[in-house]
């Protein structure tokens, strides 16, 4: 084993201790992993798609679609496939999908300028006519290829489920495929009609599918290479504070231990595998240097945002003049709200795979954010950046967590493998870093706090005449690479969901307060949306109850200028028979219905909630849920989204709070930080508006919606209005 | 010597080998039998699920030196059962999975049920399968599926 310090001056190689579990003969066990091939070397960017950048025929008649977008569950690869064969007209069983390679002039997301990632629920949105023109001129190169082939014209071939065709001459697309790409690429080419459409908007079965349900999918956690080591770190228990000295005697004896590095993020354990790298890590003794660190507790934060919420903050929207109109108001009512930080809890621990060599690094990970990770990992390496090569693999759920902006966990796998080469010129050693759950919640990058104050005024009808609405939280973008998107110091992160509210409110004041607090923060499913919708749309509620109108009645009398928000609404209440009686509980329960309507990410949801209420436990029920995301691509996959990001957000509603006592977070797990269960998950209607407007995203915009949905049914059933999150009744 | 029967291949394990070492990292890290994941560490989420002797167990929780001599471990790799095909087939026709992180952890779940259930209810449903965290909460379908199976296996 060897200790590697900047500090300390000790090193030491110790004989290594082989921990080898030994096979009988022929068990045939060792399963090699492959890691997929980068897509083919693809020719510069040009203005119109280069179909080879996105779609590989080959000989064996196989349609490689290549996604630009990291697959973490939102069903990216088999919706991004659907563009593609659609315009191609390939038969879907034809078609498979592969991660594209980090090249910002042809992966780059088309709503994020020159850079390559994914996120803001954008993969379809981006790629709608990207996609589809790259598919309708690959098969135009197809057709010419068929055209020359058989001497006739271009106009005398159809092509239709992979199969290219005129008159009594067919070929199959691996068989035109060589000659195809001999073709020039078109430079303008027309897509279908939609009523043409053979797979989008039908039904298109994901293509991870299988692979996920037989063990085979590939995911961070299950590369393996030859001599590879598994990096376990550990983590200085408050945020800001730093190694002073450690110790690795307790650790040098024990078997597999190759390697303990300090960097800066606090000590690595480098072992022959998991097991052995977690109990030398957990064995590590260490000094930490807290004179830098954040000392301060949850409540200590919320007593700072309260008192800021007391003073204007920076004025994020003013139409008319709130403050006269609420003087003026017949009634005005008056809420405050609290959100705690929450961790993403993705089911995959962060971790990821790197191969450091003399010149060049190679990097294995469920890649969300390849421009900035690409950068920053070429900064601590001190390497061009084309000399960071990112395998992009199926992430286990992210959430947003990975895409984080300052790369944490890569940079941190970058700082081991630097300090491993640098101290004995050891080069190319695949190091696996894993961070164990309690790393995983412990590690910061929580969706911020926030505490909100929210003030209506009303006329003697009980007409909204006045809103004024104070958001105080941290700003996500500041201090990171996407601080440009801060304008006027007001993140649009922080505020998005409220600087847009839809309702006809002739006086409205939003103002934004954002304080600096040592604790890391990051997007987390819907962002803004998590606590803007919540706060508006439970104030909304009652408002309308306390001047005696239906909640429903209320909203839709506000929305007439947002007739696409009016339609989800009317669509979730009628198809949850809204106005009718619920079925009445069992003797000592009490039943209630509640509805809420957000946009985010420009796709509109609606969702009724009806729950059952027992003294101070209740259930949800059933969920109606409505959404309007132009096309819907793939239905099913709308529906599964829906479904999931309800249930995230239900998980959120019920318990989610990461808390911070003295500095540090006093959650580990799954037992102190819980999350829902099958048991606890409603059934579920969802309703998608026909469209054919571009489509809009589906991976978040369900979150936001449940919990005011959920509290709305509450306060129905028992009156009670809930204002700290999680929910919990009185 | 530590004899252990995984997916019906004999293996032998070094008496020296830690007898604290966790089952699931002697699948993934000794065997290369990645399908089986790590989740929690604490037998919270069910994503280690693996048979043992048939039964549903956390790999995580589970030491090598708790196992006994001969013990039969089915992992996502050895399904063979013909519960097994039709879970796999139901989670294949509904498209269950999103991440799919959790989801060998859930058909491990869910063949153990249908192996002593042939028409498993809701609350039977609930029993077998809450220790088996989703993030991506494709709960509904993992529900709908097991059905599914059911349905399938007559």
């Amino acid at each position: 084993m060897k200790v590697i310090a900047r500090h300390d001056p000790r090193r030491r190689e110790l004989l290594k201790a082989a921990a080898v579990v030994t096979l009988c003969a022929g068990t045939g066990l060792t399963l090699g992993v492959s890691i997929p091939e980068a897509a083919a070397q693809a020719p510069a960017a040009s203005p119109n798609p280069d179909p080879k950048a996105f779609v590989r025929i080959g000989g064996d008649n196989t349609v490689t679609v290549i996604a630009k977008h990291v697959e973490m569950g939102q069903g990216a690869y088999t919706g991004l496939a659907t563009l593609v064969a659609e315009e191609l007209d390939a038969a879907w069983t034809q078609v498979r999908v592969e991660g594209a390679p980090v090249d910002v002039t042809l992966y780059n997301n088309l709503f994020w300028g020159k850079a390559q990632g994914t996120g803001g629920s954008s993969a379809i949105a981006n790629s709608w006519t990207q996609l589809r023109t790259a598919g309708a001129a690959a098969r135009a190169m197809l057709v010419a290829a068929a055209a020359k082939r058989w001497n006739v014209s271009p106009s005398a071939i159809t092509v239709r489920n992979g199969v290219v065709s005129s008159g009594g001459k067919s070929a199959t697309f691996g068989e035109l495929a060589d000659s195809a790409a001999r073709e020039a690429v078109p430079t303008a080419v027309s897509l279908k009609d939609p009523a043409a459409y053979v797979l989008i908007g039908k039904a298109a079965p994901r293509k991870d599918a299988r692979a996920k349900s037989n063990g085979t999918a590939q995911f961070t956690l299950d590369v393996q290479f030859p001599d590879m080591l598994t990096a376990l770190v550990a983590h200085p228990p408050k945020f800001g504070a730093r190694v002073k000295r450690f110790d690795a005697d307790a650790v040098s004896a024990m078997p597999g231990v190759r390697y303990v590095v300090e960097i800066p993020s606090g000590v690595a354990v480098l072992a022959t595998g998991f097991w052995a790298a977690k109990k030398a890590r957990d064995a590590l003794k260490i000094e930490w240097d807290e004179s830098t660190a954040f000392n301060a507790s949850s409540a200590d934060i919320l007593a700072e945002y309260k008192s800021l919420a007391a003073k204007p903050g920076k004025v994020v929207r003013n139409d008319g003049d709130a403050a006269k109109a609420l003087s003026a108001s017949a009634k005005t009512l008056e809420a405050a709200y609290e959100f705690p930080f929450l961790a993403h809890a993705a089911m995959e621990p962060l971790d990821c795979v790197i191969k450091l060599s003399r010149d060049r690094c190679e990097v294995w990970n469920g890649e969300q954010f390849q421009t900035p990770d690409q950068a920053a990992i070429a900064r601590v390496l001190e390497l061009p950046p084309e000399q960071v090569k990112i395998n992009m693999l199926f992430a286990g759920g992210s959430f947003g967590r990975r895409a984080n902006p300052a790369s944490d966990y890569l940079i941190e796998a970058a700082a081991i493998a630097k300090a491993i080469a640098r101290s004995g010129e050891r080069y190319d050693v695949p190091i696996k870093l894993v961070w164990t759950r309690e790393d995983d919640m412990k590690g910061g990058y929580y969706r911020p706090a926030y505490y909100h104050r929210l003030r209506a005024g009303l006329d003697g009808a009980g007409t909204l005449a006045a809103l004024e609405h104070r958001i105080v939280g941290q700003s996500i973008l500041t201090e990171t690479p996407f601080a440009m998107m801060v304008k006027d110091d007001i993140d649009p992160t922080s505020t998005e969901g409220a600087s847009l509210l839809p309702y006809a409110i002739p006086n409205l004041y939003i103002d934004l307060h954002t304080p600096k607090v040592g604790v890391p923060v990051q997007w987390w499913r819907s962002v803004g949306s998590t606590h803007n919708a919540y706060s508006t749309e439970t104030f909304i509620d009652e408002i309308a109850v306390a001047v005696g109108k239906d909640p429903f009645e209320y909203r839709r009398a506000l929305l007439a200028k947002h007739p696409r928000s009016l339609a989800v609404l009317e669509l979730a209440a009628k198809e949850a028979g809204w106005g009718k009686p619920l079925a009445p509980g069992k003797a000592g329960e009490k039943r209630g219905r509640g509805i809420a309507v957000h946009e985010s990410f420009k796709t509109k949801v609606a969702q009724v909630v009806e729950v059952t209420v027992k003294g101070k436990e209740f259930t949800v029920d059933r969920v109606v849920c409505a959404v309007d995301c132009g096309v819907a691509v793939n239905p099913d996959n709308v529906r599964a989204q829906m479904e999931g990001g309800i249930g995230y957000g239900l998980s959120a509603a019920l318990y989610g709070r990461i808390t911070i006592k003295d500095g540090a977070v006093e959650q580990s797990n799954f037992h102190d930080y819980p999350v829902l269960r099958i048991n606890q998950m409603p059934k579920i209607d969802v309703h998608i508006v026909p469209s054919r407007e571009a489509p809009t995203g589906v991976g978040e915009p369900a979150t936001p919606v449940i919990a005011p949905a959920l509290a709305n049914a509450l306060a129905a059933a028992t009156g009670q209005r809930l204002r700290v999150l999680p929910l919990q009744l009185a | 010597m530590p004899i252990l029967f995984v997916n019906a291949q004999r293996v032998d394990i070094p008496a020296s080998f830690p007898g604290d070492t966790p089952l699931l990292w002697i699948l993934r890290d000794q065997l290369q039998l990645t399908g089986t994941k790590y989740g929690c560490g604490m037998a919270l989420c069910g994503a280690c699920t693996v048979h043992l002797e048939g039964r549903p167990i956390r790999s995580c929780q589970t030491p090598l030196s708790t196992l006994k001599q001969g013990a039969t471990i089915t992992t996502i790799e050895g399904l063979t059962s013909k519960e097994a095909r039709a879970v796999q087939a139901a989670w294949e026709k509904l498209d269950v999975p999103q991440c799919g992180y959790c989801q060998s952890g859930q058909i491990m779940s869910a063949t153990a049920l249908l192996a002593t259930k042939k028409r498993p209810t809701d609350a039977d449903i609930d029993d077998a399968m809450q220790g088996n965290i989703c993030r991506c909460a494709t709960y509904v379908r993992i529900r709908a599926a097991i059905k599914e199976a059911a349905r399938s296996l007559g």
